[in-house]
Formats: structure tokens, sequence, C-alpha cells
């Protein structure tokens, strides 16, 4: 008797989503599925908008990654008021943008591993519920919760310090920034009490790769190869290959490490991408147009940027690159659970970067902006702590904005994520009569290693309404289980 | 010009004959809350938040003269409640989006909704579809946001020549409207000048936001009305 198992909502994950996975009569995985159930509608309400407002606009999409959002609209409005295509900002501009980013992507992927991963490996993937979360971290794992908390609050309070607020805030302008940074300020994050100072965040980024290789040494087949599966990969890099996390050329390459993506202008985006549309998900289906819907299909994130970079540029993070890239000699990588082995090689980079830009005069006093010969469309991209996102707008004679296209992070991901969904519930359901909390579970596991961000915008804490029903092949629901 | 003798919340003052309540008030460091009202703008009444007990009877502040002994109370609860309630039915009537607006942290409404503590509206929100008209190439005005309490009816326009900003249409559908043949070679001092009569973020100059960053903005660190409270305590 063929069943339809329902895991809904996916959970520590950022939005609403759900899972739907059909077994056949023989209790194999026939059909499995990400949903993602909520719709957003900012491409469309961002129109009609002057355009300055955007980049505070648009980041409303997300509480966890605004900055994100904030600054990919104020790179592409850079372009609009003619302040170039990414390297005509004044350097106090453009650094503290970074130290801004930096910032963003070191507290995101904080709670991203810390908050939302970590159960999974301290508790295993079928441990017990009840302890399998951030409170049973913070129970039974104090020093690393403690850790987890104070690392993340560094990471907001940059933020801060750079956007106004923690989340939401509207430093970044088109054609540069609205504030220096203070004295105090650089002060309290270089020099600030034990452990509130970049060089304890160093030393903490240390400690949770050696937590993670650890764990790995112990969990060699749960973490090589769960959910693993070769596929292309895309990212920003810098021009000379380096990774660079603000801006770049974008740059694909597919599992054998052929460039798929040779090194191209974001402005050029949609020569390059396209997207499709499927009835069951409000999530698009990007791909890269050369290789067609069926095989363009690429991951993005913390794994892609490992593939696609040539090296990194600050000397703590490269030691660890190099590991990382020894590990398959040299080869892309596409261990899913690697995610979160390359999530913490970004931490301790972008502490790195924080610690080199609050130690550069330029953040402090110099010009906060500037403009040129304005332009009726513009095209930022960034790496988010999700993977690439586009942000691209076009105005009207009046200034308001007239068309907006975002691919987000998360949507690029939309296929491996499924493809992930589909071998995990494959490894773990296939044959079995009786599906459990653990099996489910798992199938959230593939999906949390790609820190999604479904809606951009919620996230629960607590007791999640997880439901499975047992349906026959007529579709009549046979049994109903709740998490 | 003659003097007279008014009460204000049991103290005192002396005023010239012809002052409104609403003025003398703030001379003497009394704030009462206004919104339509402007200094060295004909007042005009139309918001009532400036509402007070004047003699017993709640009156607008800003449009009633002084008089000999006559005794005005500026808060109360009830003073409280009716001003309140205009915040609310603001919001609701518009579609206020301070989180997106540029004028967040430097918006009268938005600051007097923080000092009357107004965190939801009572009122249902009416979501009404309005437009942005943006065809000026100094200024836009965006109706969403306009509370129609005139302030650049009043202020901007040349002196016994047409008026560059008047109301348009009638009742609930009444909005301001620019003339865009006589606006447009504003300047950017004039377009700032219009950006600043407005007291919420209806009339905005254009290509030119968020650049005041949060903590540095008008109302960021002190409610509204403490400028005028902190001149009254030195009194």
């Amino acid at each position: 008797m063929s069943r339809k198992i329902t895991i809904e909502p996916v959970t520590r994950v950022e939005g609403h989503g759900k899972v739907t996975i059909q077994l056949d009569d023989n209790n194999q995985v026939a059909q499995s599925r990400l949903h993602i159930v909520e719709f957003r509608g900012f491409e469309r309400f961002v129109q009609g908008r002057p355009y300055w407002e955007a980049p505070v606009l648009v980041q409303r999409l997300c509480g966890i990654c605004p900055v994100s959002h904030h600054l990919a609209a104020a790179k592409a409005l850079d372009v609009i008021v003619g302040a170039g295509t990414g390297h005509g900002l004044t350097p106090t501009g453009e650094k503290m943008r970074r130290l801004m980013h930096y910032g963003q992507i070191f507290q995101s992927h904080v709670l991203h591993f810390f908050h939302l991963a970590s159960p999974d490996l301290l508790f295993g993937i079928d441990g017990d519920p009840a302890l399998r979360n951030v409170i049973g971290v913070a129970l039974q794992h104090k020093e690393l919760a403690v850790q987890a908390v104070m690392m993340r609050k560094y990471g907001q309070e940059i933020i801060k310090a750079t956007a106004g607020k923690k989340v939401h805030g509207t430093g970044a302008i088109p054609g540069g920034i609205n504030k220096h940074l203070t004295a105090a300020e650089k002060d309290f994050f270089l020099n600030g009490a034990d452990p509130m100072n970049i060089d304890k965040m160093i030393d903490w980024c240390h400690g949770a790769l050696d937590f993670f290789k650890g764990y790995h040494a112990q969990n060699k087949d749960l973490i090589d190869k769960f959910a693993a599966h070769p596929s292309n990969h895309v990212s920003l890099v810098r021009k000379d290959g380096a990774m660079d996390l603000y801006h770049g050329v974008l740059r694909g390459v597919d599992a054998n490490g052929n460039k798929i993506l040779n090194d191209v202008d974001c402005q050029t985006y949609l020569d390059h991408f396209d997207e499709e549309v499927k009835s069951w998900s409000y999530m698009k289906f990007p791909y890269l147009k050369s290789l067609g819907k069926e095989k363009g299909w690429y991951r993005v994130g913390p794994l892609a940027r490992m593939n696609t970079a040539d090296f990194i540029p600050t000397p703590l993070a490269q030691k660890e690159f190099e590991i990382f890239k020894a590990y398959t000699n040299g080869k892309p990588n596409g261990m899913t659970m690697h995610q979160h082995w390359a999530r913490l090689i970004e931490i301790l980079h972008s502490a790195e970067m924080m610690k080199e830009l609050l130690n550069d005069p330029d953040l402090m006093s110099g010009e906060l902006t500037t403009k040129g010969t304005k332009q009726k469309e513009g095209v930022g991209i960034l790496e988010a702590p999700r993977g690439t996102l586009f942000h691209h707008y076009r105005i009207d004679d009046n200034d308001q904005i007239e068309m907006a296209n975002l691919i987000v992070s998360t949507t690029s991901n939309n296929k491996p994520m499924n493809k992930g969904v589909n071998l995990a519930a494959k490894q773990f359901m296939n044959g079995q009569t009786e599906i459990t909390e653990g099996m489910m579970n798992a199938v959230e596991v593939a999906i949390r290693a790609y820190d999604p961000c479904l809606s951009c915008a919620t996230h629960a804490l607590g007791k999640m309404p997880l439901e499975i029903k047992l349906l026959d092949a007529n579709g009549k629901l046979i049994d109903k289980m709740d998490k | 010009m003659s003097m007279v003798i008014i009460t204000i919340n049991g103290k005192e003052f002396s005023a010239k004959t012809g002052e409104m309540v609403v003025d003398v008030a703030r001379k003497n460091g009394i704030y009462i809350p206004t919104l339509c009202n402007m200094e060295g703008v004909i007042p005009q009444g139309s918001c009532r938040i400036c509402t007070c007990l004047i003699d017993g009877r709640t009156m607008a502040a800003c449009t009633t003269p002084v008089s000999h002994r006559m005794n005005v109370e500026t808060n109360n609860a009830e003073l409280e409640k009716i001003r309140t309630t205009i915040v609310e039915l603001l919001f609701a009537e518009g579609n206020h989006y301070c989180p997106t607006c540029e004028r967040s942290g430097n918006c009268d409404l938005q600051a007097l909704a923080y000092r009357f503590n107004v965190l939801v509206s009572q009122f249902k929100q009416i979501f009404p579809t309005r437009n942005v008209d943006a065809k000026n190439p100094k200024i836009l005005i965006d109706h969403n946001r306009c509370i129609q309490c005139k302030r650049c009816i009043r202020r901007m326009g040349g002196s016994g020549k047409p008026a560059w900003f008047s109301f348009k249409d009638r009742g609930h559908k009444v909005k301001v409207n620019i003339d865009h043949e006589l606006t447009a070679d504003f300047t950017d001092e004039m377009a700032q000048k219009a950006m600043d009569t407005c007291p919420v973020g209806a009339i905005l100059k254009k290509e030119k936001g968020f650049d005041v960053p949060i903590g540095r903005r008008k109302y960021d660190t002190e409610p509204i009305g403490t400028e005028i409270e902190k001149e009254g305590a030195k009194l």
C-alpha cells in the first residue's frame, strides 16, 4: 500500500516549508518534494517606490540576514546613481559596508551552526527531540552555548555600529554609507573586555573548527556520505580567484572542477541565469542557461564558495581552506554535511577580515558617498551567508522603481535541497514500515545543512507542530502522528 | 499691543493680545502637542492634536487667541485620550509604514505616537489605495503618508501668485496636489524647505534619503516636546 508522508513545517530553518514523501506499495521512496508554502511579494510591491528607499525596504524580507539584502540593494543602486559597478565607492563607503557584511556573515553562520545545526551533531540525528534543540545545548553544553551567544552578539554589535541597528538598519545608502566608525566603537571591537574582542572571536572560531573536525573524525560516514551528491557550484570570486564575499565576478564550476561560468561581470547575470517555475512550490528553480534546466542547476553557499575560490586571502582561514581542499585532493566537494565545515572556515575568514578592517583608518574619516551620471538600471550581487544573492532594479524617468528581480540564495539551492531530501528519504525510509521521528529529522538535517531561509523572515523556537500523515493509495488517511 | 494675563496649568503668564494659546505656552516652556501647526505659518486648527481645556471647553490651542483671565489646562486624562485617538485615527486612515519610511526618527506623527505610547491603533486599518506623485524633478509626494494638515499649502507658494500646493477633490478623497508647471524650476533649497514643512514623510526631497544615521535623527534620543519642556525647566 503506498503512503504519503508530510513533514510540516520543516524545523530549525528560517521560514516555513514542508516536505512530502510518497512511498510506493513496497515502501520505497517514489517521489519527494520540498515545498515552500509562503508567498512573499517584494519584487512586486517595491514597484513605484523611490529607488533610494529600496535598501531599507527590501531588507524586511528577512530578520536573520537583512544586511545581505540591504547591501545587495545598495550595490545595485550604486550603479544607478553612477557610483560604478563595484569599485567606485569612496574607501570609507566600501570598507564600512564590508565591515557590516562580515559582521553579518559572522553572526548568521554562528546562529546556524550553534543554534540550529549543532543539536543534531551533539545529540544525534535520532536523539531525544526534547533535548535536540538549542535549549538542550544550553543545558548540557553550557560553554558552547555561551560562546554561541557571545559570538552572535559580537557580529550584531558590528552591524549596529555600521548600520545603526542590529536588525534592519539604514547604513548603506546609494553611493556609499551614512556614518563613520567612532574611535570608541573601534576600541570596543578590538580591545573590548573579555570575551567581546576580535582576538577572542578568532580563538573561538578555531575552537569551533576543532570541534567539527573532532566530530568528523568520529563520524566519517555521517559527515561524508549523508545526502552527498555531485553538483555544479556558483559564487562570486575576486578577479584573481580569491574568496570575496562582498564583490567580484561570477564563477561556476562543475562536479569535476571545470569552469562552467567563467568569471563573468555581475551586470550581465541575465545572460547566464534563468529561473524555472513549478506548480507545487512558491520558490523558483534557477539554472545556468548554458547547461539548460535539467543540468544547469547549481549549489550556492559556503560549500560552493570553497569549490569556486582558488584561495582565501586571510592567513588563518587559508590554512583551514588548504586542509579542506586536501580532503578531496583539490576536487570539488559534493559532501552536503561539509557545508558546516565550510561555514566554520568562513566564520574564521570573516573574523580575520573584521580585524583587518577595524585597524583601517579609512573607517573613521573620509568621504562617505559618491555619485556620477545616473543610470536607469543596476545589478547588485554579493555572497550572503547562504550564497549568491542577486538584486536587480530598473527605474523610470521619475526615479520610481519599475522593475525588481531578486534571486535569493536559498532559491538557488532549491534543486540541491530537493536532491538532499530525496537522498535522505531513500537512505532512512526505503523499506521501512514504521516512520520514526528520527527518520523525519534526517530529512530535515539534509535541508538544514543549506541553512535555508525559506521565507527570509521567520523562525520559531519551541515545539513545532510536525505532523506525519499515512494515506492509502487512494489518499485516505489511515494514521496520523504528531511531533 | 495690550497685554493680558492668562493661567496655564495653574500658573499665571502675561501674553500679548491676539497671540494663540499654543504660542504662549511654547514661549513659557509648556509643551502642547501640535501637528498641523507650525511656527510662522497661519494656524489652521485642522488636526486638533493641540486640543486643550480652555475655560472649561475643549478647544484647539493653535487657533484660540488668548483673552484676559483665560484659564488653560494643557494636559489631563481626557485630553490625553483625545490626542491618542487622533493619532490612532491618522495611522488607521493612511498607509504609514514607519520601518521603511525615510522620515522615521524625524517624523512628528511617529514621535507623537511614541510620546502617547500608541503601539497598536484601536481602529481598523483602512489601507487606502494611493499613489506616489514623483513627476517633479526635485520633490515627490507620497499620498500614502499625507495627513492633509495643509502645512505645505499654507507655507509654500508664491505670495500673490498661484499656489504651488493645493487641495484636490473633496471629503475622504481630498489630497494635496502639486502644480508641476509652477514648481518645475524648484531649487534644492525650495525642495528642502518643502520637505521640512511636511510633518510626516509625504513630501520628500528626491535622490537623498536615510543620510542621517540612526541615533542622530531628531527624535532618536528625546521624545517630541522635550526641547520646549527643557526650556520651561530653566524658567
